[in-house]
């Protein structure tokens, strides 16, 4: 049996103030110990938002799977994030009819809301379900060739350790990261799903 | 002279071989000198009976180490450290001085005799252990803190040791022959060829208490008041060696009206550096008195080494190992009873049981102390002057055990917990003129401990009005980088008004402390070039950010649009940053730079750059520097999908 080499994961992580983070500081920590991830930490690397063009590009260039991690922000990403989706998906690079830098790699959002997954429904006072909120990432995804994978979430998250939820999510990302890394992760089935989290077990394929 | 040139030339030749040899074998000065002593006296017999002498004259680095201590005792730092110094170094103090008296109590001394081994043997070697914990990384962790409490603890316990050892004379030994009558008056012992001079002989009672009270307070209100004067003024003369001298006159001065007043001249200098921790000379002082200190401690060990007694051991070896392996035994059962009533962690209680199982310097000096002063009989205290350095050699087989034998058993999730222990680090900071202020602002507002150095009193004096903590002294002397802890610090910044002073500083500090980040003012691009090749972690020139900033001020003050301005000037810097890099390797520091061709050559066709790209720019064509918010082009649509 042939056996194709290992999806190389890059984690752009966006969070302004590390020092009081409560989920997206471990979830870093635990994702830059496996091996074959690289993990950027914007604000770090870019503290005055000068972000550096080519240097990201080459980034992308050199794999495979793309995630934007980051707390849930006004119900998008921090600034950051948008800074460097208008800096680095450049016409000719990420889209136009010679921009097909990006095309077939797997893209998608791993967050944490403050709110409670009840919320984000119809019903709920978000009105709105996480992956629709997320849809102009996914257009952006759609239009740059890239395949979209439905939210990794977090909900209630200013409330996750206290109440000992956080271990159990910090395990699901690392089985997430390891799997989609083997591409062991049911990618078909994964799409259609509003979100990662629940049926993950039944989404990674044994070897 | 010829004699004292020859000796002279003995003890410094042996401690040259011998300390940067024991230092390299992991085994510390401290008993580098010992073995220094031990092989010029008992092995080649080179030195002889007038050890004892220079021994006297040695102790005085004792009195000076006691300065030292009291030096680095701040009283808000005691403060804080107040539970474990008094809980845990108190108990370790009197734990081990009961278990040891009574065990010897239970050999047969005399009771007197008895409570002074405890006391001897309850002190661990501050010197060998604070060295070897820094060394290994070990003195932030909880293990090395606790460490460092009960060292301090047992350092402060010396003083009161030091009074109540003579009250414990034996009546035989003062009893017995005119040599020892004659020692007897110089109870207090260091500077005691004086004991005809005092102030307080024949006074009756109330008056020698007020003469004492007098002296301590004298040395505290002095201190408090008008040594900040005194060295203001001297350090406004510029001379080095004239504010060595105050230093030194001080510490003797104080010694002299101590033995004057019949008290310990270790207690009355402790007193004075305590007086003087909080003040802005205080690492100038330790910087000065160091090296003295260092020199006369370590003739005293020489001088303990050269008077071993090897007869003891070759006739007694088996009661010497076994009094060694009991001392270390008893002092590592107390040390690791009080690591779990103290919950340290098992690897953090460990470090503390090994690391301060050995006896320590202060033994020698309370045993040579003990010996003036007739408590001690001699054979007893030539026996336990043999243990005590024993159990001092076995020190680093401890530190090899806890090693091997406690770190590699411990899980991993152990060593990342010490790592969060780990504070943000300390910062050095050189020079605190209009420079370095800011810095100090910005990095003390941001919570990072700074220790502020400039050699001029004026501006230490407002500052530490303001309640800035700086310190007097020139910061590129290396002593004083070494009194301001430079060992322990995270980075030094060097921002002092001086070319080829902030340039030797960046070698000296590369070369002595490879893994501290410098930081430093560099002048110019030149200057820059040759701080670069000293090694400096990182250098910046002291006038273009300003200049940067008032040219965009400008920009926008005549129209252009802030963020336009941002753009610009980012660009700039950036360019500006490429060709500075370019250059760098074109520059050659032996010619000078105006006669180097290719480097004028280069900067001309950078500036040319520099201009075309602002041209560019101001066109709006698509230049490298306006990266960025490209728009696409105009009928980009038509290709997109349908
Ligand atoms: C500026 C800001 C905007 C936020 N907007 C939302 C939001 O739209 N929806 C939501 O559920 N939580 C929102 N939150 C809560 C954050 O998502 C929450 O604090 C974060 O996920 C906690 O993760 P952390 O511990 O890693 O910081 C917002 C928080 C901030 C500071």
């Amino acid at each position: 049996m042939t056996r194709k080499a290992a999806q190389r994961i890059l984690i752009l992580l966006a969070h302004p103030s590390l020092d009081r983070s409560e989920v997206n500081g471990p979830l870093a920590q635990a994702a830059a110990e496996i091996e074959g991830i690289t993990l950027v930490d914007l604000y770090a690397e870019y503290p005055d938002f000068q972000i550096d063009i080519d240097r990201e590009q080459q980034r992308l260039l050199e794999h495979d799977v793309i995630i934007f991690q980051h707390p849930l922000y006004w119900y998008s990403t921090p600034a950051i994030l948008k800074e460097w989706q208008d800096l680095v998906l450049e016409h000719g690079f990420a889209y136009g009819s010679e921009g097909t830098a990006l095309h077939g790699k797997l893209f998608l959002n791993a967050l944490s809301a403050g709110g409670a997954e009840a919320a984000y429904r119809a019903e709920g006072y978000n009105h709105f379900t996480i992956r629709e909120l997320l849809q102009p990432m996914e257009q952006m995804a759609s239009l740059c060739g890239m395949r979209y994978l439905p939210p990794f979430a977090l909900f209630g998250a200013r409330t996750a350790v206290d109440e000992g939820r956080i271990g159990h999510h910090i395990d699901a990302w690392i089985e997430l990261l390891k799997a989609l890394r083997d591409r062991k992760l049911d990618i078909e089935t994964a799409q259609n799903l509003a979100g990662l989290n629940s049926d993950l077990n039944r989404l990674i394929k044994e070897a | 002279m010829g004699g004292l040139l020859f000796q002279a030339f003995i003890y410094l030749c042996a401690a040259v071989i011998a300390v940067p040899i024991a230092k390299r074998l992991g085994l510390g000065s401290v008993l580098g000198y010992l073995l220094a002593g031990i092989f010029i006296g008992p092995v080649i017999g080179l030195v002889g009976s007038e050890t004892q002498t220079i021994q006297h004259f040695a102790e005085f680095g004792v009195v000076m180490m006691l300065f030292l201590v009291g030096l680095e005792l701040q009283p808000r730092m005691l403060w804080e450290m107040r539970n474990r110094l008094i809980g845990l170094g108190g108990l370790q103090v009197a734990l081990t001085t009961a278990l040891i008296t009574a065990a010897a109590l239970m050999v047969g001394l005399y009771w007197s005799v008895a409570l002074t081994v405890g006391l001897i043997f309850s002190l661990s070697s501050t010197a060998i252990v604070l060295q070897t914990l820094n060394e290994k990384g070990l003195s932030k962790t909880e293990g090395g803190r606790a460490g460092f409490s009960v060292l301090l603890f047992q350092d402060i316990a010396v003083i009161p040791m030091l009074a109540l050892i003579p009250l414990l004379a034996l009546p035989e030994l003062v009893g017995g022959g005119g040599d020892s009558l004659a020692t007897a008056g110089e109870s207090h012992g260091d500077a005691g060829h004086h004991h005809e001079m005092s102030l307080v002989a024949g006074l009756p009672g109330w008056a020698h208490a007020l003469v004492v009270l007098g002296a301590i307070a004298s040395v505290l209100l002095g201190g408090h008041f008008l040594s900040r004067p005194m060295f203001r003024f001297i350090a406004e003369s510029r001379l080095r060696e004239i504010f060595t001298a105050s230093a030194l006159m001080l510490v003797i001065g104080i010694a002299l009206l101590m033995t004057l007043v019949d008290l310990s001249p270790a207690l009355g200098t402790f007193l004075a550096g305590v007086v003087l921790a909080n003040s802005e000379f205080r690492h100038e002082l330790e910087s000065d008195i160091e090296p003295f200190k260092g020199l006369l401690l370590g003739l005293f060990f020489i001088t303990v080494g050269a008077g071993i007694d090897f007869n003891i051991l070759f006739n007694d070896t088996l009661t010497i190992l076994s009094l060694t392996v009991g001392v270390i035994a008893i002092k590592g059962l107390v040390l690791y009873g009080l690591a779990r009533a103290f919950r340290l962690t098992t690897t953090d209680g460990w470090l503390l049981t090994l690391g301060l199982a050995q006896a320590g310097e202060f033994g020698f000096v309370l045993l040579s102390f003990s010996l003036q002063n007739q408590v001690l009989p001699a054979e007893l205290a030539s026996t336990l002057s043999l243990v005590v350095a024993l159990s001092m050699l076995l020190t680093p087989v401890l530190f090899i055990l806890y090693d091997k034998l406690i770190l590699n058993r411990q899980p991993e999730s152990d060593e990342r917990q010490a790592d969060t222990i780990d504070e943000t680090g300390s910062v050095i900071i050189a020079g605190n003129g209009r420079f370095g202020q800011i810095v100090n602002r910005l990095l003390v507002a941001s919570g990072v401990q700074t220790t502020v150095l400039d050699h001029q009193a004026d501006i230490i004096n407002m500052l530490s009005k303001v309640g800035v903590k700086s310190y007097y002294g020139d910061a590129s002397r290396p002593e004083l980088l070494h009194a301001a802890g430079i060992e322990s610090a995270k980075a030094v910044v060097i921002a002092i008004d001086d070319r080829s002073r902030t340039l030797e500083m960046v070698e000296h500090i590369r070369r002595h402390y490879p893994k501290v980040k410098i930081l430093a003012r560099a002048f110019d691009v030149n200057h820059l070039y040759l701080l670069n090749k000293a090694g400096v972690d990182i250098a910046v020139r002291e006038l273009f950010d300003s200049s940067l900033e008032l040219g965009k001020a400008t920009l926008r003050a005549v129209g252009v649009h802030p963020f336009k301005v941002e753009k610009m000037s980012t660009a700039f810097r950036k360019h500006d940053e490429n060709g500075m890099n370019t250059l760098y390797e074109l520059w050659d520091e032996n010619t000078e730079m105006a006669s180097n061709k290719a480097y004028l050559a280069r900067a001309r066709e950078l500036g040319e750059t520099l201009k075309e790209m602002m041209e560019t720019d101001r066109m709006q064509l698509h230049d490298r520097s306006e990266r960025g918010w490209t728009p696409p082009p105009k009928h980009y649509t038509k290709d997109m999908g349908e």
